[in-house]
């Protein structure tokens, strides 16, 4: 892709939507959001990177393979479950706890860890579809 | 520890000596042996403990639940037929352990061959221990898939491969149709406890069923059993390594099938179906074996062939009906396991020791091999069925049971006697052709095997002997408790040594008179087999290599048809079925919607986003490249998100909005991947036909989500989770709660599904035209994307 005004604006608007999508995950056990859609809008942002500044420059910035980010979110998910075992209550049990940090409640939990890992199964097999496709393209 | 549980350690016992022997035969050689004999030896002494109790008449039953919501039990039942059953493969099998580990020294692999016999054995025994129904069948394959593990050690030669993949098709095969058996018996008395069985007896006979489950049932029994016509993988299994021979063909794993029968027996004997469908079965398959064995020269195939004709006389007996027949059974069972035993391992011996088989090739060896000799001798004695040994009295109580004058007793007399006069010809020719006459030279300089060769085959031999001697100990604590646990009632057991003179005895001579002149005519009578049989020139034995490649060929067929490669044709089948699902299912029961009531006062911004979503389809359609085409559809997408957002939906809508997006890009990007033209140039008259589906698909899912939109709401599960959402999973958003608290191992799955769908797509892109026709000639390079 040769558009100049794309290539300018695209390193801007892809960390804004990246901050975005992190935002929507995170905020997800409340309002509306959540992992698969945090996921699906970073994906989206990686994908105009790709557009404007090729496949390599993707590559480069996630540092990791896309399947293996994916992987590494399915065993997140798999892992945040299986917390449950230790406290003899059946798995993908959701388990709280509340640390206060500055003086200002915190509420974790392992429903989050979930979340977190269902938004990097999202990314990393999308992003790996979608950067294939556009290498594909390019040649 | 108390019974219960050291019962269920015996049982796994076998089990855990097949996890120590790789690593016991790398430490100590061949002579682990003498440790992994301890196993069986002590599931052997822990099974003689109950013989006291079981002699009284009592049954030991005990177990855990294994499946509590199912109501499964990991259950046992101890009666006369499990104890002697279990006692025979404990017995054997520690004599067999100790035989392999003489006959494979030194052999590279011969840890895992000593872990998959124990793996065996415990799958024997918890078959013949098992009460429940489920228990049964997964040891019943359990035996299967070891016995191919076993057959197919040899894996490097193509003859056992076929003989292993032979064996677990029959006999696994036959194990689905058990299944099938044991779940339309359960069906019919609601029991699924072979101990409890036999209280409805009288229920099962009278069911309609009764015919379906005994076909079922004998499915298994028989293929497991050998019984012609599926007896070809037995002599094929001959391919093993001896002393599996000697242990699962002859003594154990083959009496599966007979053990159930016996097991059924007082449950489902009795019926004129039951009465006619085992003796015919197993009247033939005791004549086809007892003559394709003389037709052998090879020592194991003669006794593979005998096996399959004693199986038939097994069979036969159970199947029978007369008091006497199931006695005579139960004393044939347990001396063929004895002198069968006996007898593999001798040839196992000979086979090791002079370099053949070949009985034409041996002779004179009673020099070389005088303890070889001996044993075979005493067991080729009782195998003939003469004084003082087991096999004599075994031979008498089936001619007591068979020695009657009407006609059907005559005929299977006939085919008795007939039968037991070859098998004695080839007891006398495993016996003495290769040991008397002239001496032959072998390819090896034969001598006597070492201790743990000869060990096995002499106590066995001598077992033989002293269980005839010592009668009445052997009728107490084996065959009067066996024989009343097969006929469900008290049975007495009294057969001696001492010869009385009537029908029996008379039968009996007529036997040894007539395998005395079969024997001295043995080679004529081989070369006469042989003509015949090369005159009917097919046999089950071809017929399964047929039906297989049938059935490779048919399957072949039928994937050609299913998966042409084109896309289009995928998409067209999968959008006509859809369909005809969504049309003609309301049609069929008569369920159409009624047709809508449209609001009076719709917002106008309401009107404006279905104007929108109207205006994209239309763009879809007439849209000159697909490129527009594409979008359009993304313009659709986009209307129907603002519906989801208007009516309480926004994480719906937000989700939709950024699919709509990347469905938008990936598209693009995929059409300039297949470099497709940018517009569509089929003439009208062939795009008509994917419209129509199109039209019907769309048409039909309107229909359906009016149906299910008519039918009042039912807002038990929203007030559930609007309830609890807050409440127990800390969360204010319903939805997100719900995939990733309430519903979350679903979630998990999905996201399973999502890595494993990139994988996929993955792996097709990179994939170059024609790498898959090089993957399937196992070229290195073939599935690389880049060159």
């Amino acid at each position: 892709m040769k558009s100049l005004i794309l290539r300018t604006t695209a390193p801007l608007l892809v960390a804004l939507m990246l901050m975005f999508s992190i935002f929507v995950l995170l905020r997800g056990h409340n309002e509306p959001g959540g992992g698969f859609i945090g996921g699906l809008i970073a994906v989206a942002a990686l994908a105009i990177y790709g557009i404007a500044g090729g496949v390599e420059t993707v590559r480069r910035a996630i540092v990791f393979h896309p399947l293996a980010i994916a992987g590494a979110g399915l065993l997140l998910s798999t892992l945040a479950g299986m917390i449950s075992i230790l406290l003899h209550v059946p798995f993908m049990t959701g388990l709280w706890v509340t640390p206060s940090v500055l003086g200002q409640p915190v509420p974790l939990s392992s429903v989050m860890l979930f979340d977190t890992g269902v938004y990097l199964v999202v990314v990393g097999a999308l992003t790996g579809v979608v950067l294939a496709l556009e290498e594909r393209g390019e040649d | 520890m108390d019974v219960t549980a050291l019962t269920c350690l015996a049982l796994l016992l076998p089990f855990a000596g097949a996890l120590a022997a790789p690593g016991l035969t790398r430490l100590l050689g061949h002579n682990a042996v003498w440790v992994l004999a301890l196993f069986p030896a002590a599931v052997f002494l822990h099974f003689l403990g109950f013989s006291a109790e079981i002699a009284r008449g009592a049954t030991v039953t005990g177990g855990y639940p294994w499946v509590p919501s199912l109501n499964v039990r990991f259950s046992w039942l101890i009666d006369g037929l499990s104890l002697t059953f279990a006692l025979l493969i404990s017995g054997i099998g520690t004599l067999i352990v100790l035989y392999a580990g003489g006959y494979l020294k030194g052999h590279p692999q011969q840890g895992r061959f000593l872990a998959f016999l124990m793996l065996f054995m415990g799958a024997m025994l918890g078959l013949v221990v098992s009460d429940g129904f489920l228990m049964l069948f997964v040891y019943w394959e359990l035996t299967s898939i070891t016995s191919f593990l076993l057959i197919g050690f040899d894996h490097t030669r193509q003859a056992a491969r076929r003989a292993a993949l032979q064996a677990l098709v029959v006999t696994g095969g036959g194990g689905l149709f058990l299944l099938a058996g044991l779940l339309v018996i359960s069906g019919i008395t609601g029991t699924s406890q072979l101990s409890a069985l036999s209280g409805f007896a009288a229920q099962l006979k009278a069911s309609p069923l009764y015919l379906t489950a005994l076909v079922l049932v004998l499915g298994g029994a028989l293929t497991k059993s050998a019984q012609f016509p599926f007896h070809i993988w037995l002599p094929n299994a001959m391919e093993a390594p001896t002393p599996v021979s000697a242990y699962l063909h002859s003594a154990t794993m083959v009496k599966a099938g007979v053990y159930l029968l016996m097991r059924l027996n007082p449950s489902m004997s009795g019926t004129p179906e039951w009465q006619t469908i085992l003796p015919v079965f197993g009247g033939t398959t005791l004549i086809v074996g007892a003559l394709l064995a003389l037709r052998q020269t090879d020592l194991k195939l003669m006794l593979a062939y005998t096996t399959m004709a004693s199986l038939g006389l097994l069979v036969l007996l159970t199947g029978f009906g007369s008091p006497h027949a199931i006695e005579a059974a139960v004393l044939y069972l347990v001396a063929h396991a004895l002198f069968k035993g006996a007898l593999f391992m001798v040839a196992g011996i000979i086979d090791h020791e002079a370099g053949t088989r070949d009985i034409r090739k041996l002779g004179g060896l009673r020099r070389a091999m005088p303890i070889t000799f001996a044993a075979a001798l005493v067991a080729a004695l009782s195998m003939a069925g003469l004084p003082p040994f087991f096999g004599f009295l075994a031979k008498e109580e089936i001619y007591a049971a068979l020695g009657h004058f009407d006609a059907w007793s005559v005929v299977f007399a006939a085919i008795a006697i007939l039968g037991n006069a070859l098998m004695f010809a080839i007891a006398f020719a495993v016996a003495f052709k290769p040991f008397l006459g002239p001496t032959i030279e072998t390819p090896k300089v034969a001598h006597e095997g070492p201790v743990l060769l000869w060990i096995g085959p002499a106590i066995l031999a001598l077992k033989g002997l002293a269980a005839a001697v010592l009668a009445g100990a052997t009728h107490h604590m084996i065959s009067t408790p066996m024989a009343s646990a097969i006929a469900g009632a008290p049975r007495n057991v009294d057969v001696s040594l001492m010869p009385h003179l009537g029908v029996p005895l008379g039968l009996s001579a007529l036997t040894v008179g007539l395998g005395v002149i079969v024997y001295l005519n043995l080679d004529r009578l081989r070369g006469l087999i042989a003509g015949v049989l090369a005159d009917i020139g097919w046999g089950p034995d071809r017929g399964f290599d047929q039906a297989m490649r049938g059935l490779i060929g048919f399957s072949q067929r039928l994937t050609r048809r299913l998966q042409t490669g084109r896309l289009d044709g995928y998409m067209t089948v999968t959008f006509i079925a859809l369909a005809v699902v969504l049309v003609v299912t309301p049609l069929w029961f008569g369920e159409m919607p009624r047709p809508p009531v449209f609001p009076k006062d719709v917002p106008w911004h309401e009107l404006a986003i279905l104007a929108i979503a109207v205006i994209g389809i239309v763009a879809v359609v007439l849209a000159r490249d697909r490129l527009t085409a594409i979008v359009s559809l993304g313009i659709q997408g986009f209307a129907v998100a603002v519906i989801f957002l208007l009516y309480g939906a926004p994480d719906l809508a937000f989700t939709q909005f950024m699919v709509e997006t990347l469905v938008v890009v990936i598209l693009a990007l995929v059409m300039t991947r297949l470099r497709l033209s940018p517009s569509d140039r089929r003439p009208f008259r062939q795009t008509l036909p994917d419209a129509a589906i199109a039209l019907a698909c769309g048409v039909g899912l309107c229909l359906l989500l009016m149906t299910v939109t008519e039918a009042p709401f039912d807002t038990a599960l929203t007030d559930f989770f609007n309830l609890y959402s807050k409440a127990i999973a800390h969360g204010a958003n319903v939805v997100n709660v719900i995939i990733v608290d309430f519903r979350g191992t679903d979630t998990l799955g999905e996201i399973a599904v999502v890595m494993i769908a990139a994988l996929a797509i993955l792996s097709l892109v990179r994939l170059k035209p024609g790498s898959m026709v090089r993957m399937a000639d196992n070229e290195p390079d073939a599935g690389e994307g880049r060159p």
